[in-house]
């Protein structure tokens, strides 16, 4: 009895119900392409998530005043509950010497208005800043100049404004260069067009109009010297939690407290990135789990068959006993035959499963996990030899003349 | 008994049983379907084995077959005492020792006339061509080279339990053993069959048949009768060199198969 025989008894067997094998095997397929696809949602969802928090920026970290969200718990102090980002917190992060680590710092003053353009008009975010600002968050001009140093210091009105702005107050083909439309009651001229750049989660990032905060704070916000936010780009991405750490000492030097206690959230954008991931990964296993326990059910179903199909052949296990098979060959052929099940089973279920991934599914592109097809696979092989083992001993387990009587 | 007396038994004996007693337990009930049986079946004889139903010759065939064990008692087939054997032991006697023709042809369905014949062999280890031939051979001394591709449900009964006859020959058993084998099968088919057998005899195999018809039982050299478990009767018709009796009547020539 070799493995060829083996083989072919097993194939003539699996293939003696060709619609009832084709159902069980549809079992197999249905986890195995499940398991594929799901992962491949999960790792695809994850890129995604990671790419919309690449688009946030490159390398920065945030700081944010807390005041103007409502004081944190661990505020702590009276003197604290003071603390502003001013020019002087800027200028500190910008030393090299205190801050090593840090490429650019850019002040944000952030508020709301109505841009008006001839009878045109559009609710958008307005952000008051420096020019370093729009490398740090990844924006790039599409037409005129970006705002300089001389802007700011000028105090000058001059705004570039995003492609949702551009497209609610201007006509198609119309130059908004030289053109000078309204923030609420100031006037601001337009000197550039941002290019397009998407939307990070909620945010439509193209809804956006940017000018030096100068001008923003006397026209618009009123505020001076304080700021809502300050953007810090690292040098690079292997540095930014060094120049996290540095910018949350310099704070808290100068508002007399200690790390743990300072007046504004740090939000690093390293930390975010893993964060992300671990939620992504939670949500990939989980995908894979459900997918597995499909898996599993395929595998009942192959248990299932297998054990009808000894019952019904409990006279041919006889004659085989009879003309001198042993134990071990007819364990072989019924476990053969549920390998051999779930084989075809596994490896159709990677075919649909590889071309499933080619669709897109609710928004997101599944990107094919490498583990997941040797994964799937594997466990379609070991549920075959599982759920076979039952049957299969049965079968071999049979006395001769019981199995001869059977009718 | 002594030892030596148990070895000259095993010796030149195919079948040598000796107070063969088989019990069963039903429920709380013990049934005796063996009740004491001796046999000695010598090489190259045709021995009828007959009964009423509830006589134990089925009980008597199983165990002839290493299908079943006796309870008490000694059996030696050709020579091995098949007490002391395990089940895979035993797989390979009835593989090597036996060949099996049953009352209902018991061929495997969906399975072509040669792949059936085959199959001994398959558990033997033969490898793929020898087993061809073999069992090419085989369906040939059967008359049915022709049919050798054909499936069990595009034969007719005769030409099945021709099929079950070659299978029980491919392995050279030491005995062919059947269990009613004409009892499937009408009275000229049933005459065709036995006078397969008694060739076979006549070509030097050992023939154990259990029926229950006298016509079948006319067949055999030598005649044993079972009553409730226990031998009633043996009666030798002719020599165990003899030709088989019908085969003898016959004015065909006789072409030994085998």
């Amino acid at each position: 009895m070799t493995g060829l025989d083996t083989i072919r008894i097993a194939w003539r067997g699996a293939t003696a119900n060709k619609l009832r094998s084709a159902l069980t095997v549809l079992g197999i397929l249905i986890g195995v392409a499940a398991v594929i696809i799901l992962l491949a949602v999960g790792t695809g969802s994850s890129q995604a998530v990671q790419n919309r928090i690449k688009a946030l920026g490159t390398n920065t970290i945030t700081v944010l005043s807390r005041g103007r969200f409502g004081r944190g718990p661990s505020t702590g102090g009276t003197q604290s509950q003071n603390a502003v980002l001013d020019t002087k917190s800027l200028q500190t992060i910008e030393d090299p010497t205190q801050a090593p680590d840090v490429a650019s710092v850019s002040p944000v003053v952030s508020t709301t208005e109505t841009a008006t353009y001839g009878a045109a008009s559009y609710s958008t975010s307005v952000i008051g800043t420096t020019p370093a600002y729009l490398p740090a968050e990844g924006y790039t001009i599409a037409a005129g100049s970006p705002i300089t140093a001389i802007d700011v210091v000028n105090r000058r009105r001059v705004a570039l404004i995003g492609q949702t702005v551009l497209s609610n107050l201007f006509t198609s083909g119309e130059n908004p260069l030289g053109q000078t439309i309204r923030l609420g009651s100031a006037s601001f001229e337009v000197v550039g067009v941002l290019a397009e750049k998407g939307t990070s989660g909620v945010t439509n990032q193209d809804s956006v109009v940017i000018a030096p905060y100068t001008a923003v704070q006397d026209e618009l916000t009123g505020e001076s010297a304080s700021f809502s936010e300050l953007l810090v780009q690292a040098k690079s991405t292997s540095a930014l939690n060094d120049a996290a750490a540095e910018v949350e000492t310099i704070l808290a030097n100068q508002n007399g407290t200690t790390v743990a206690n300072l007046p504004f959230s740090v939000i690093n954008q390293g930390t975010l990135i893993s964060t992300a991931q671990s939620t992504s990964s939670t949500f990939t296993t989980l995908l894979g789990a459900v997918a597995a326990i499909s898996l599993l059910v395929g595998g009942i179903g192959v248990m299932n068959i297998m054990l009808v199909t000894v019952t019904e052949r409990t006279r041919e296990i006889g004659i085989r006993k009879a003309v001198g098979a042993p134990r071990s060959a007819i364990l072989a052929q019924f476990l053969g035959e549920a390998v051999l099940l779930s084989l075809i089973g596994g490896g159709a279920g990677v075919l649909v499963g590889v071309i499933g991934t080619h669709f897109k599914i609710e928004g997101v592109t599944p990107v094919i996990a490498g583990y997941s097809i040797p994964l799937a696979f594997g466990i379609a092989i070991a549920v075959g030899v599982f759920f076979g083992l039952y049957p299969a001993n049965r079968a071999a387990s049979l006395r001769p003349i019981d199995a001869l009587r059977y009718e | 008994m002594d030892a030596g007396q148990d070895r000259s038994v095993g010796g030149h004996a195919v079948i040598a049983l000796r107070r063969v007693v088989k019990t069963y337990e039903m429920g709380d009930l013990e049934v005796q379907a063996l009740r004491g049986v001796s046999i000695v079946v010598e090489r190259g004889d045709f021995v009828a084995i007959m009964g009423a139903s509830g006589s134990g010759k089925s009980t008597l065939m199983n165990i002839i077959g290493c299908l079943d064990v006796p309870t008490r008692g000694q059996f030696f087939l050709d020579g091995i005492d098949v007490r002391t054997l395990d089940e895979s032991a035993l797989s390979r006697i009835r593989n090597r020792k036996i060949g099996f023709v049953f009352q209902a042809f018991n061929l495997i369905p969906r399975t072509t006339a040669l792949a059936n014949v085959e199959l001994p062999l398959v558990y033997a280890g033969i490898k793929a061509r020898e087993r061809r031939e073999r069992a090419a051979a085989a369906l040939d001394a059967v008359g049915l080279a022709d049919r050798s591709s054909h499936f069990p449900n595009e034969m007719s009964g005769g030409q099945q339990q021709r099929v079950a006859l070659a299978r029980a020959i491919v392995m050279n058993p030491a005995l062919v053993l059947a269990d009613e084998p004409t009892g499937n099968l009408d009275t000229v088919t049933s005459g065709e069959i036995m006078n397969m057998f008694s060739r076979l005899n006549a070509g030097g195999r050992t023939i154990v048949v259990i029926t229950h018809e006298e016509e079948i039982a006319a067949f055999a050299k030598r005649i044993v009768r079972l009553r409730d478990g226990l031998m009633v009767a043996d009666r030798r018709r002719v020599p165990v060199e003899a030709l088989p009796p019908k085969l003898a009547e016959a004015t065909v020539a006789i072409g030994a198969a085998g």
